[in-house]
Formats: structure tokens, sequence, C-alpha cells
């Protein structure tokens, strides 16, 4: 407990007998590191039980022609393939938030709007089976452009992803409170930042699973799943089967590989295989590939904000401007619009100011639906607030630290009302901040600064402060609606938490509660808190952490998430402990002749204050088991309290928009130091400091452990993640190495302090621990790297390539023999993803390398991989290729057009491949020339690539592609026609390749120039 | 990502594997560590008929030194070369190279030979072959042959290796005591591919220098010994030379600036540890 400091404002009970608050080691540790814990794939499943694999889109945005199922029903082993038509038949689209007339299918009905959306299921006797059947599953779909570049998609005049909106832009809502204008109007100056948040994740290392059945019995599904909540998403999911809840039994296995959230995504897939499930007449199962969760599950939202602040000449702040735009992906999926709804209450930090006006829309665009993340909405709102302190800084010429004390919420204002409506329970955060200050660890990082810089290099400090939401209002969404709409459905609010404690037949505790942990030590923390109710030791006290839906107690804010745990969970566990205390003493108060109050619990004993005797704890709290005829007169047998809290303090938001979106608000004040490469523009975290206010630590450990968790989150959102679109839509980052989470070698150690104030809001004073540094983290790192290169604007990720490029404006020309850059792209060539040219000398006149580019039977030969082509006329032509490069192959359909044909000069080739590694589409302008050695032929190429390959090749994907055209036009070169056949020899392979290399040597890309 | 069907043999000698490979032809893939193959079988990226699982051929598993060279059998596994202990003083750049290919867990199954054969323009180990010169020994059916390490990388993925050959064994050349060998690398993470990996081997008169990443294939060039803008220069132009590529992780021009900055680095480092 090294980190730990002395507990500032409220202290906690330093009773050496009590468990809470102690550091204790986690009772669940020993079966996950050992593999004995279960997971949902190592759950058996009843014979019978069929595995699906889903067929999924290649195409960012396109219309589906048709799908053809024969070829994977005629499959040995298959047993059923589900579409869009079957889910059309038995299920209605998602429920959402926002009332707009956008449907959203647990499968694609005749349109796709991201790569990787699933089209159909294929249900088959093994994973691999299914897998093979899913392969045979023709879709021919008509692309459509694809909207994925936020502002192109608000644009008016673009295709819109849903006919039936009106516009891409799927929500718009502003907000005012106080006067914001007034104080623009009066402030001496305006200081703004444009920033954008990328979309990321943080992945799990267990995917998204589900085991599907339908009961026709009784007309119900029962699903096994990972499913962590929140289960607001089982109304939701029942609803889309079109039954009532309680035909839809949902059950959670006890502990889970991690989620962070992402695996709320799983909803979505139990409706499409209990679909599958009920068509079939078989348990359906399915387990989610790596590359399926990286491309489909689902992303934190990209976040394109403007930020205003009216200052005065100290930095004060007087009103904040914020203009946020977050882009949902395709479908706006439950629980968004919550993204940007989370933090509505604290749009203005841990700071004091009272006028605020906010705008807030939601875009569609042709990208995977987005969702919870760690942090959730957090990153994205500091990463424009914190860099917005750090300009006020640089603008007004103020240290920054003093910018963020000028405006810190001063101690004695708590609880303090935002202007927003959010109730910050309490806190202490100018007293923090100074004592971090006091630490001496900021005076002493602008030293090494000082050195840093004298010596050359480029360090620098950055500072974040914020506050931490926990225990999210289930009314907070509603602030999308306006206050009439709200009106109409109905207030929604509050945040139950549910825990139930009972007592075996042996007097053994044991403890249920409604929240699936994700590896964060729920088992120790509620084991902890329920023996101190008892006098008991922890390890005697079984924790259940699986829920079923049709058996447990649970209400729609059950669930892992928004750092819920702490306050509410435990908090519900220990009311449920101290109800059922409360009874037990008014048996034991009867067997000992004595009031209730006067009933003591101590080292697993039971006794009366007034007398001397006292009984075992296990055989008084079983006496309702077996003997009631010695409880109270009148007493009901006392054998299991279940309980049900929710925050008072969460109601609906009012008709002023005002919004407590979270019931309890914690602190987190970050330090660091970061030294930039000149050379390599690689980040070096070299020293962090955070410093929290969660409440009263139920286990310090394990807040520990939440922080550096959240810390490494953070370092991955700072310096690594990202997932990539390409123009087209085609999703880049399809692996672990594309994208890149980084590992313990790249996490720096961290100093933590804690303070400690209690809420008075949640039964045990805690507040949630487990997003704070998700949400401080990636703003402390840009403010130092921001210092460090002195520049304003600053991306995330900040990756060594992005950043060398700001450290150094031009770099050194190449020398005066190095060939142009090819600057002469042809315009129709321009839209490409991939462009690039060569050039190669045919040894042969002009006309007759005319001739043979014109000439199926030339064709034939010359396409590499060629394995059938037709002429369809009219210079069209259609056939199937083996494609490949190395030991990569790929069978593929093609079709080839030739236009603008200039005979013997020029023409243009248009070509689409389709296959299941994917799809391309592209142009070639062939010119061709005469030659001293016989024809010369330049070409420039374009094309688009999605689909598998895009996703997991990026690295070689342009490699390849300059192999496989150079490998056309030197077979074109080498290509014996029959007019050719006289001259003899056939060209060796070694000719051919020196043929390769020559050409190589030619060509070079304008990507790789620039 | 479950493959697609395919059959599994082990070869338990180098004939066997030959005579496989010759029976199966192009329908066959060799599995010699399956760092790369297993996750590309998974991808459905390489869909063959039958696997040949030439790792367990206890002959081929072999580290043998002579007046001038080091040989690596194929099936000797990186991490029984990274902890051979006359490492140091037969291949000092391996030395130096093979802590940067992958996790340690990869090694414990990667071959050597499996990552010359595989051809990855951002590994070391072709890196290394290309700049030491070192030589792969070929085998089919019907000859045994050899190829300099010069030209064994056609582009990405590709090598001179034919259909029905089995990479026998590779060559890395002794270099005199008084050759300095450095090497450094940048990959976004610990055990990433390389954005940039660059090598060199300094003589009293030559530098020869080697990158991976930059380019579709590991490639060298040959400079004086030389300093400060002169190195700077022949660097940069080195560096233009290339036809580095933009991708996910980083920019052509990044490379380049790689190229010029790790490339003087090492240089450096080369000289400075001449004896």
């Amino acid at each position: 407990m090294q980190d730990r400091k002395t507990a500032s404002g409220a202290e906690v009970p330093a009773a050496s007998d009590r468990w809470t608050g102690r550091p204790i080691e986690r009772f669940e540790d020993a079966s996950l590191l050992t593999g004995q814990q279960r997971y949902i794939d190592d759950i058996g499943v009843p014979p019978g039980t069929l595995h699906a694999a889903f067929v999924r889109s290649p195409h960012a945005h396109a219309n589906i022609e048709y799908l053809d199922v024969r070829a994977a029903l005629a499959s040995p082993g298959i047993h059923a393939v589900i579409t869009g038509r079957d889910i059309k038949r038995y299920t209605r689209p998602f429920t959402v938030g926002v009332k707009a007339p956008m449907e959203h299918w647990s499968l694609a009905i005749d349109r796709v709007r991201y790569q990787g959306e699933p089209v159909a299921i294929v249900l088959g006797e093994t994973p691999y089976i299914a897998e093979d059947g899913a392969a045979l599953v023709t879709t021919s779909y008509v692309p459509l452009p694809a909207v994925v570049d936020t502002l192109e998609a608000m644009n008016p005049d673009t295709i819109l992803l849903h006919d039936a909106l009106e516009s891409n832009v799927i929500a718009d809502r502003q907000f005012v409170y106080g006067d914001p204008t007034a104080a623009f109007d009066t402030a001496p100056h305006t200081i703004q930042v444009d920033v954008c948040y990328p979309r990321n994740s943080v992945t799990p290392i267990e995917c998204n699973g589900v085991i599907a059945s339908y009961h026709a019995g009784d007309s119900s599904y029962e699903v096994t799943s990972n499913f962590q909540g929140p289960f607001a998403l089982h109304p939701v999911m029942a609803m889309a089967l079109q039954v009532p809840g309680n035909r839809l039994r949902l059950i959670s296995p006890p502990a889970s590989g991690g989620s962070f959230g992402t695996k709320h995504s799983v909803f979505t897939y139990i409706v499409a295989l209990c679909v599958a499930a009920r068509l079939s007449q078989r348990p359906v199962k399915w387990i989610e590939d790596r590359l399926e969760h990286l491309m489909a599950a689902t992303s934190a939202t990209s976040r394109m904000t403007t930020l205003k602040a009216a200052v005065d000449i100290n930095g004060r702040i007087a009103a904040l401007d914020w203009d946020q735009i977050d882009d949902c992906g395709a479908y706006l999926r439950a629980p968004e619009p919550a993204t940007i709804y989370r933090m509505h209450g604290n749009m203005t930090g841990a700071y004091n100011i009272r006028h605020l006006a906010v705008r807030n829309r939601n875009v569609l665009t042709n990208k995977t639906p987005s969702g919870l993340v760690r942090g959730f909405g957090g990153p994205q709102v500091y990463f424009a607030l914190e860099r917005l302190m750090h300009r006020i800084a640089l603008a007004l010429h103020i240290d920054p630290i003093e910018v963020i004390k000028t405006n810190l919420i001063s101690s004695q204002d708590f609880p303090y009302r935002t202007a927003s409506g959010g109730s910050y329970d309490s806190g202490d955060y100018t007293g923090v901040v100074q004592k971090a200050l006091d630490s001496g660890f900021l005076a002493c990082l602008e030293e090494h600064r000082s050195v840093a810089r004298a010596a050359g290099r480029c360090y620098g400090i950055g500072l974040a402060a914020i506050v931490e939401p926990s225990i999210s209002n289930m009314g907070y969404i509603t602030t999308v609606l306006s206050a009439d709409e709200r009106e109409r459905a109905g207030p929604k609010g509050g945040a139950v938490a549910t825990a139930t404690v009972s007592v075996d037949a042996l007097g053994g505790v044991s403890a249920h509660i409604a929240s699936v942990p994700q590896g964060q030590g729920h088992v120790t923390v509620i084991a902890q808190v329920i023996a101190d109710s008892f006098a008991i030791s922890p390890d005697e006290v079984l924790v259940n952490t699986e829920l079923d839906t049709g058996r447990d107690a649970w209400s729609v804010a059950s669930g892992n998430y928004s750092s819920r745990f702490s306050g509410a969970v435990a908090g519900a566990a220990h009311m449920a402990a101290q109800r059922l205390r409360r009874r037990i003493s008014e048996i034991a108060a009867a067997h000992f002749g004595c009031e209730a109050d006067d009933i003591i619990f101590a080292n697993g004993r039971i006794g009366s204050r007034t007398g001397n005797t006292s009984i075992p704890f296990r055989r008084l709290a079983a006496t309702s088991h077996w003997a009631q005829a010695t409880l109270p007169q009148g007493m009901h047998p006392v054998i299991r309290e279940t309980v049900f809290w929710s925050p008072d303090v969460l109601a609906p938001p009012n008709s002023d928009d005002e919004i407590n979106s979270s019931a309890a608000h914690g602190f987190v004040f970050d330090i660091c130091g970061v030294e930039v490469d000149r050379e390599t523009g690689r980040v070096t975290v070299k020293k962090y400091l955070t410093v929290h206010d969660a409440g009263l630590l139920l286990n310090p450990a394990l807040a520990n452990g939440q922080i550096r968790g959240g810390f490494s989150n953070a370092m991955g959102a700072a310096l690594f993640e990202h997932f990539k679109y390409g123009p087209d839509g085609s999703f880049l980052s399809g692996t672990f190495a594309d994208y890149t989470v980084p590992t313990a070698a790249e996490i720096p150690d961290i100093e933590i302090v804690h303070f400690e104030t209690a809420s008075p809001v949640t039964p045990l004073g805690a507040k949630g621990i487990g997003e704070g540094n998700c949400m401080s983290t990636p703003v402390c790192i840009a403010n130092a790297v921001a210092d460090a290169l002195g520049i304003e604007s600053i991306e995330l990720p900040l990756t060594p390539s992005r950043l060398q490029s700001m450290l150094a404006d031009k770099e050194p020309p190449p020398p005066p023999s190095h060939p142009m850059a090819n600057d002469d792209l042809p315009p129709e060539l321009q839209k490409y993803t991939v462009v690039g040219n060569g050039t190669t000398i045919v040894p042969m006149p002009p006309h007759r390398v005319w001739s043979h580019l014109l000439d199926v039977e030339s064709l034939r030969s010359i396409v590499p991989g060629c394995q059938s082509l037709e002429n369809f006329g009219n210079h069209e032509y259609r056939g199937r290729m083996a494609l490949g490069v190395g030991i990569v192959k790929g069978a593929f359909d093609v079709s080839v057009r030739l236009k603008n044909l200039n005979p013997k000069s020029s023409l243009t080739l248009l070509g689409e491949a389709a296959g299941p590694l994917g799809v391309s589409k592209g142009e070639a302008i062939v010119r061709l020339a005469a030659d001293t050695n016989g024809a010369r032929v330049d070409y420039h190429y374009g094309f688009d690539l999605s689909g598998k390959v895009a996703s997991i090749g990026g690295r070689m994907i342009k490699g390849a592609a300059c192999l496989l055209i150079a490998e056309f036009f030197n077979r074109l070169a080498s290509h014996e026609g029959p007019s050719a056949a006289s001259r003899g020899t056939p060209k060796s392979r070694w000719q051919s390749l020196l043929l390769l290399l020559r050409t190589r040597i030619r060509e070079f890309f304008s990507g790789g120039n620039k | 990502m479950k493959p697609a069907p395919f059959d599994y043999v082990q070869a338990r000698s180098l004939r066997e594997a030959v005579d496989l490979v010759a029976q199966y032809g192009p329908d066959a893939r060799l599995l010699a560590g399956g760092q790369s193959l297993i996750a590309m079988l998974n991808m459905r990226l390489v869909t063959p008929r039958i696997l040949i699982d030439i790792s367990e051929m206890s002959a081929s598993a072999y580290i043998r030194t002579s007046d001038d060279h080091i040989t690596i059998g194929c099936a000797t596994r990186q991490s029984e070369v990274e902890r051979w202990p006359e490492l140091k003083r037969y291949a000092p750049l391996l030395l130096l190279v093979l802590p940067w290919i992958g996790h340690i867990q990869t090694r414990s199954r990667g071959t050597i030979c499996g990552s010359i054969a595989h051809a990855d323009p951002s590994s070391e180990l072709p890196l290394c072959l290309v700049l030491l010169n070192g030589q792969v020994d070929l085998v089919s059916a019907e000859r045994t042959r050899t190829i300099d390490g010069a030209a064994f990388y056609d582009g990405v993925l590709q090598t001179a290796r034919r259909s029905g050959e089995v990479i026998s064994q590779v060559r890395f050349p002794l270099l005199p005591p008084s050759y300095g060998v450095a090497f450094n690398e940048l990959g976004q993470r610990r055990g990433d591919f390389a954005i940039v990996a660059v090598a060199a081997i300094a003589t009293s008169d030559t530098i020869r220098l080697a990158v991976a990443g930059a380019s579709d294939r590991p490639e060298t060039c040959e400079l004086g010994v030389m300093s400060g803008k002169d190195l700077d220069d022949s660097l940069n132009a080195f560096a233009w030379s290339l036809n580095c590529q933009d991708d996910l992780h980083a920019t052509a021009r990044y490379r380049r600036q790689l190229i010029r900055a790790l490339g003087r680095k090492t240089i450096e480092e080369a000289l400075a540890c001449r004896s």
C-alpha cells in the first residue's frame, strides 16, 4: 500500500477490525492465473448445438442485389443459412433513444452500411464447417459511394445512409445554461480549440460469445452470453424479438475475459442468433473472432469539437461554448447517443463556470456503430476541455497550473451544482491540487525540462484536472429529446442497484450481485463489505456473480459499466447485509433476552453487550432454517435479503434540460513529463503522477489496479490505437499488428496518490475509479507533447511518424540524380486509394502489343493466375483468376472492360474483382510508344480494395499490388503470341525475373514520393 | 478465423520433406515454425491441401561452424540460436538482431530458415542474410542448388525458391574480428514488425548498410568510411532511392527519415565497435 497517502477531508475509519478499506489480495486470482476460471467458450453446450459463422459485407456501402445460399446449403454438415429475410420475419428493428425513422436490424436487409456488417448466418456442425459454408455464400452487391468523413456526411448533398432520414445528422440539440452570449460579449478574450478525438477502443482478450436456444413449449428464448450490461438493453432485445421480457432469459457466466464496455455490442448478435436457434430448432453457439471484433463489434465515437471559452485577463473562464459532432457509425445503436450525453451534467469539468452553451450533433457514416468503451464520453470531452486550458495559458502567457487553479471549484462550494444540472456530491479539488504541488513533483519536472531543453532535447510537461463521473443516470440519454418529447415518453431517471445476501442451513453467508465482473475483483470487495456486517472473515463469504434474468434480482441499470460497482453495487450489498444483520440481531436479542441494539457481532460470534455469553454466528444465523419456533413472536424466517437501491439524486432531466447525469463525481489530477526524440518522433513518458479522490476506497490495491489498467488503456489511446478506414470506407485495422495495443513493455510505471473525500450519496461513501485515467491521461500526454514541440494543434494517436513530421517541417530533398516525383497522375485515377505507375519495354512493335491487349487468347496467358476469361463482346471480359503473392492465394471473379481505345497508342482498362479475400475495383491507363527495343508501355493505375485483405494486409498491400501489376506487364513483355513464335526460345523464368526487376527498378509510386 | 480443411504430415527427414513437396507440388505448404503461416491459415489467406511440417526433423536442427561460416539447419528454432553460447563469437550481428524478432514466445517456435523463406519485407533475418551476403541451400527431388542472399528476394513474400524446393540450410559468413557490426530498429511497439530496421558492417575502409521495412525487400548500399555531411548526403540518397511506401503506421517520408537517422546511428555504432 505504498501509494496510499493520508486522507484529507473525511478520514477513513481506521478500525483495524474492518475489512473494507484494506488492500487484501484478490480471491479471484488463483483461478484466473491458473486457467481454472470458466469463460463462455468453456461452457458446455446442449447436444445437437450448431455453430454459427457470419457472412459479412466486404463493402462499406452497397445494395444487396441477391444472396445465393444454395452452394452453402448443399455443403455437408451445413444445416441452415439465416438471412435478412428471416430476420425481417421474426424481429423488429432495434429501438434507440432518438425518434428517427432509421431501421437497424440484426442482419443487413437489402443494404449494407459498414464493412463487416453481418448479412447471413451459416449454421454448421462445427465452427470450421460453418466457416467453410460461409465462404460458399455468394452475395452480389451494387456498391454505393461510402460516406466516411464526418463533415462530408453532414453535407446536405451527400448520399444518405438511410433513405428515410432527412440527413445523416440523426440528432442535433442545442442547450443554453445561464447567459453565455453576454459572457462572450463582455469577456476580454475568446479562446478556442478545434480538436478531433479518434475512433478507438479498449480491446478485451475474450471476444463476444453467445449460446442461444428457443423453447417452443413456452415460446421463450434462453441465451447464455458474455453480455455484461447495461441491462437496459434487455428490453431492447426482447422488443426486437417481439416477446415479453419474461420470454427472454439472459444468463451471463460468472467470469469474463474483459469487456471495458465493448461487450454490450453482443446484443444485436443475441437477437440474430435467437432467430437462428428458432429456425434451425437447435441450440446455436457463436464465438466472435478477433477480426470480427476489431472490424465490426464497436468503437468509441470519434468526435470533432470546437470549444470556445470567454476568458478574462487572468485566465478566469466565464463561459464555455461547445460544438460537438459525434461520428456514431452506420446505425445509431443503443445505448447511443449516450456517449455524448453521459457527460452532459459535467461539461464544465472541474471548473466553476456558470454560463454554458452546448450543441450536440450525432452523425451517421459508413463505419462500425459506436458504443460503450471504457471512459465513455469522458476522453472526448476532456481532450477538448483540457487542451483548451493549456491553450488559454499559452495565449495569455500564464502558467498552465495557474489557469487550472484559478478556475477550480472551491472546496466550500460542495455539493456543487453545475450549470447544466450536474450535482457534484463532494470533493476538495483545490486541496488535492495544492497537495500534489506541495509534493514537488511539478517543480521537479520543470527542472528536468530546463536541463533537457538546454541540451537541445525536446521535453514537455502536461497537466489535466478532470471530474470522473460514476453511476450513470438511466435518464440522461433522454436529454437528446426535447422537453416535450420527454413529456410524452414519460420521465426516465434513477439507477437501480441490486444485491442479495443470504444465510444457508449451516449459517454460511452468500451474496449475489447484478454485476458480472470483467476482472475488477468484485468477489473480493463484496466479501470484504459483507464480512464487516457480520464480523466474519471475507473468505467465509461466497459471492456469486452470475446473472440470470429468469431467476435473479435485476433491473435495467444492472450490469458492469459506468464505474458503478463501488458506489452502487457494493453499496447495495452492504445495505442487504445490514438488513440481514438487523434481523439476525432481533433473533439474537430474543435468545439473549436483551434489546437488538445490545447485540454485538465479533470474531465470528454473536453476543450481547449486557451479558457475557456468545454463540457462533453460524449457529444463530441458521436458526430460521431449523428452528422457527425459537424466532421472536411474529417474525418471518430470516434467510435472504434483497436490496434495490437507487441514488435519490438521479432525477430525470427537467424542463430546462438540466440533468444530473451521474450520482457520484470523483476528481483526478495528473501531471506528466514526456520527451520526444527529435529524430524518430518517439514519445517517452518519463514521469507520471496521478492523484485521485474517488471517495472512500473499498480496497486500495484494487483501486490501484483500476488506475494502472485505465492508464494503460489511455496510453493506447494517446500513442498507439486507432481504427483506421480508407477513403472508400474499407476497414484497415483488422489485426493486432494493425490496431496496436500497447503491451507491458510500452507502459511506464506511474506514481499514484489517493485522497478520500466520502461521497454523501452512496451507501459506503465510495465513488467510481474505473475510468478516470481513460479521461485524464490522453489529454495530459497530449498537453505534454504539445508543450515539448511548442505547437498548438495536436492529434491522437501521437505516433512517431506523425510527430516526426511536426518536428521537421520539411525533409532533405532527394539528390539531383533522383527521378522526379510522378505528379502527372491522370485526374480520373485520383479518386483511388492506391495509385501507382510504371514503365516497361516490350520487345515487339506497338501494333503487336496492341493486338495482344485486345485478344482474349493472349489475355488469358498474360493475366496472372487466369483460370478462365471469356469475351462478352464490346471489349468486355469476365473470368476467374487465382491471384497470389508469395504463399497468399485467393480466387477472384473478375470482370474487365476496355475503353477509350486509341488504336496502337492508348487505352483504359476498368476492372473489378470479388472473392472471399475481398473486393477490388480499379482502372489502368496504358500508353504505347515505339522504342528502339520494341514498344515502350507506360501505365498508371489506381484501385480501391476492401474486405478481409484490406483489413489485415495493410502493411503489404502496395508492395503486393506492385508485384502483381508488374507481373502482368512482364508477362505481356515476354508473351509469345502467334506472330512472335518464329523468334524461337521461350523466355526462361530467369529472363522473366530480370525483366521484372528491370520493370521494378523503373517503377515508382506517386504515393512513395510524398 | 478457422482454417480451411487441410491434411497435415510431419516429415521425419529432409529427404521425406522433398519427396512430399515433389508429390503435392503447389498444393503443399511447408510448416517451419508457423509463426506467420498459422495466422495466415486461420485468416484463410493460405489454403493449402497439405501442410508438411519440417520443424521436427531432428537431423535438420543444427548450428555448425567452419572456418569461414556458420550453417543453420532448416529445423533450428530462433530461440536455439539465441541461446547458443558461441553466438557472440560466430555471429555478432545475429546476437544483436534475434531479440528484436517477434517475442520470446514466437522465437521459441519460429525457425531461422522459415523466416528467411517467408520474405516479409520488414523481417530482420532476411536483412541479415542480405547484409552478410549469406547463402541459401535449396534441395529438390532433382537437384541441390545454392543462391546468394543478395539474389534471394524478389519482392513482398517472394523469393527465388521454386515450387518443389525446400531450404535445407542457410549459411552466414564469419566476419573478421576487426569488422564492426550494429543494428537498430524502430517499430510501434516492442516486438512489432519494423517500420524500419537498419544493420551495418564497418571495416577499415568500407561501410555496408542494409535496411528492412522500407522497400519490398531488404536493400543494401556500400559506402566508403565517411562522416558528417558526406554521410548524411549518402544516406539521404540511399533513402530516396528505395521507393518507400506509406502504410497504416508510417509515411514514406518517415521511413526515409528513419533510414537517415537510424542509418547514421547504426553506422556510428558499427564504426565504434571495430576492434
